[in-house]
Parts: structure tokens; C-alpha cells; sequence
């Protein structure tokens, strides 16, 4: 695809929390803000710090943190850092999810309560904590957005525990975006299509759900980092003022389908 | 697609991913490249392991499935597998 290059975004800088490798969707978004003209600054997981950095070396990113959303305190500290190099920022985007591949397959009420505690923790409330952190540096307002799955709203197999956790997340943008709309400051949320990543790995039978959504998308086709790109873009640039505490479904319009059409036949990838 | 072009594909997909050299670790360790290992001699880790089934999947336009991906510990697995699933297309 052609790259989208554009002045859309310049004079904006912010966060992004989430990249892994350049198949992260995290990554994507990035691209597309530098692309547009913004400035970025990254976190990423200790355990994936050489990676992250070839994202945010390839990707010119301003500054690269290590946060582990789970350690007590570390969200917090991260935006101490952020503010001691920007006083103000203009958007915040978290692509942060986990939950034990072990709860990934089999039934949802397979899980443990630790287990639960951990992916919701680690895949809700670290967007509530890193929206609390962040609000306070947009002070000419703001765009956050987070990512989440048509598994919130539907059973999908396998999803289990991650199902509960993004339909947690789905409610918080609503609860966000009240608290911080006051403040000039948008929240929304992304829902995107199956795409192969780290993260998506750990989910059984994966290349079942790419092919399933393919086949019986609207648009015959799975959805990419580029796509989730490109909304982000809009969501952090001028032309969403008015949206917020919206979910914006890139999935091939997946979701707005009942029952599949008898004559779809999967396509190659 | 014969099994030597395989190999000289998986090869370039395991120096990208784990950026590693085959032919210079298959000579430095004595070793058949087919009898390399990915844990014990590449030194990759279950990160590196995805990244790479990933990489193939792609590549070959195969899907691995979970269980199979246990199995692939050299790169002898690798080749084979993939020669026994690769759909023949020009
Ligand atoms: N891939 C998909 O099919 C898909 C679809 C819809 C939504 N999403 C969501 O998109 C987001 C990004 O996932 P992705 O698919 O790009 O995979 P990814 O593996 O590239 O990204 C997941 C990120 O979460 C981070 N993470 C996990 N635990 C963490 C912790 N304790 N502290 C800090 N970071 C932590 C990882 O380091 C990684 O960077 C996730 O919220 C995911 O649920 C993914």
C-alpha cells in the first residue's frame, strides 16, 4: 500500500504504550502518527525492550520508557518521565493487553480468580490508571484511545477471559470520557479485526479466526496495522472533534454481520 | 518449490528473526544444518519461536497449528514440515 503522508497531525505529540515488534498494532499506529506529522514517545514491557527499540529507532520516535503496567507505581513514573520532557501532550494511545495463554483455549469458566485479577488488571484498569496520569499533561485537551476486540460484545471462541476483560475496557471509555470531557479531553476506542501478533498468538486456533472473518466480512479481507492506523489518525487529529466515548469498529465491517451469506467461499489471505 | 529452496528460504527467515547466521552456527558447532536447534543452538526463546512461526506462515502461506509448533525444535522440523504442507502453486 501507499504510504498516507500528510500535515494532518503536526504540532501534536504524545504517547504510545504497546509496541512489541513491527507486527504490533501499536507499531502501526505509530507510522501512521509520524507519517502525519506528529511526535511520538513510546513505552514497552522490560521483557520486550530490544525489540521496542528497533520499533522506536525505525519509526524516529522521540523517547523510549520501559513500564510494566502491572508493577505497582510504574504507570505513574513513566509520566513523570513524559512531563519532565514534554509539558504538554495531545493524545495518549494504549495497545496493552494480557491474559495466561494457559484460560486461551478450552471454556472461559476454566479460569482462576488470579488469572482473572491479572487480565483485568493488566488489559482495563491500566487504561484507567494511564488516562489518571496522562489527563493532567493535556492541558489544551486531548485524544486517548485503546484497543479492543468484537469479543466484548459476542462469544467468540477461545476469547474467554480476554471477552470480559475488553467488555470492562468497552465501559471504562464511557466512564473516561465523562470524567475527562470537561477538560477538552476525547476518549475512544478502536475495535479491531483479527491480526496476527504476539498478543493474538496466544489465542487457540487463531488462523481459524482470520480465515472466519475474511470470509465473512463485508470487505473480503483481513484487517491491518495500516488500517487501525489511519483511524487512529483521524481520532487524534482535529477532524473528530465532537467524538468521543465512541468504539469505532476497523474490522471489515465484521461486525455488522447476522448471519453469513451461503455463498461466501474463504479467500486467500 | 523443491526442499533445497525451502531450506534457502527458512534459512533467511531465521537470520532475519533471530539474527543468527545458519551456515556460520552449523559450522562453528560441527553440526548438519538439518540437526541445528533453535533452543539449544540458536538460543531462541518462546518470543523468538512465535515471531518465526509467524515469519513462515507467511512466507509459505501455510498455517501451523498450535500443537505442531512444539514439535519444530530443528530446523530439519522446519523444512520438512513445511515441504509436507506447502499447497504447490507456481
Ligand atoms: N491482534 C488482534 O487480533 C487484536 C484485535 C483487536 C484488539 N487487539 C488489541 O490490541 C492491543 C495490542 O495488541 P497486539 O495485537 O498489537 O499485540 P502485541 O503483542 O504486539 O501488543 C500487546 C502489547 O501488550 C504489552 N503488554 C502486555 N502485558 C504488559 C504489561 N504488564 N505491561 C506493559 N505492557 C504489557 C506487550 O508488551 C505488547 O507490547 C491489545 O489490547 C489487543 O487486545 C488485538
Amino acid at each position: 500500500m501507499d504510504e498516507c503522508k500528510s500535515n494532518l497531525l503536526k504540532g501534536k505529540r504524545g504517547v504510545i504504550m504497546g509496541i512489541a515488534n513491527d507486527r504490533s498494532i501499536a507499531s502501526g499506529i505509530a507510522e501512521a502518527f509520524i507519517n502525519h506529522g506528529a511526535e511520538i514517545g513510546i513505552s514497552y514491557h522490560p521483557a520486550l525492550e530490544s525489540r521496542a527499540m528497533k520499533i522506536a529507532e525505525s519509526t524516529g520516535a522521540s523517547f523510549a520508557h520501559s513500564c510494566d503496567a502491572e508493577k505497582e507505581g510504574e504507570i505513574a513514573s513513566f509520566f513523570n518521565k513524559v512531563g519532565q520532557k514534554w509539558d504538554n501532550i495531545d493524545f495518549l494511545i494504549h495497545s496493552i493487553a494480557f491474559a495466561d495463554k494457559t484460560y486461551m483455549k478450552d471454556k472461559y469458566s476454566d479460569i482462576t480468580k488470579d488469572a482473572f485479577a491479572q487480565a483485568l488488571d493488566i488489559s482495563c484498569y491500566s487504561f484507567t490508571e494511564a488516562a489518571k496520569e496522562c489527563a493532567p499533561l493535556m492541558k489544551n485537551g486531548g485524544s486517548m484511545i485503546t484497543l479492543s476486540y468484537y469479543g466484548a460484545q459476542k462469544f467468540i471462541p477461545h476469547y474467554n477471559v480476554m471477552g470480559v476483560a475488553k467488555a470492562a475496557l468497552e465501559a471504562s471509555v464511557m466512564y473516561l470520557a465523562n470524567d475527562f470531557g470537561v477538560d477538552n479531553i476525547r476518549v475512544n476506542c478502536i475495535s479491531a479485526g483479527p491480526i496476527r501478533t504476539l498478543a493474538s498468538s496466544a489465542i487457540r486456533d487463531f488462523p481459524e479466526l482470520l480465515s472466519w472473518h475474511r470470509t465473512h466480512s463485508p470487505i473480503k479481507s483481513n484487517t491491518t496495522i495500516e488500517e487501525v492506523g489511519g483511524t487512529a489518525t483521524y481520532l487524534v487529529s482535529e477532524l473528530s472533534k465532537g467524538v468521543t466515548g465512541e468504539i469505532i469498529y476497523v474490522d471489515s465491517g465484521y461486525h455488522t454481520i447476522g448471519v453469513r451469506s451461503p455463498e461466501n467461499k474463504a479467500p486467500k489471505q | 518449490m523443491d526442499n533445497q529452496e525451502i531450506q534457502n528460504q527458512v534459512f533467511a527467515i531465521i537470520s532475519e528473526k533471530l539474527d543468527k547466521k545458519v551456515s556460520e552456527i552449523s559450522e562453528k558447532l560441527n553440526k548438519n544444518v538439518s540437526e541445528i536447534s533453535l533452543m539449544n543452538d540458536l538460543g531462541a526463546d518462546s518470543l523468538d519461536s512465535v515471531e518465526l512461526v509467524m515469519g513462515l506462515e507467511e512466507k509459505f502461506d501455510i498455517s501451523i497449528e498450535d500443537e505442531k509448533v512444539e514439535e519444530l525444535k530443528t530446523i530439519g522440523d522446519i523444512v520438512s514440515y513445511i515441504s509436507a504442507n506447502i499447497t504447490t502453486k507456481g
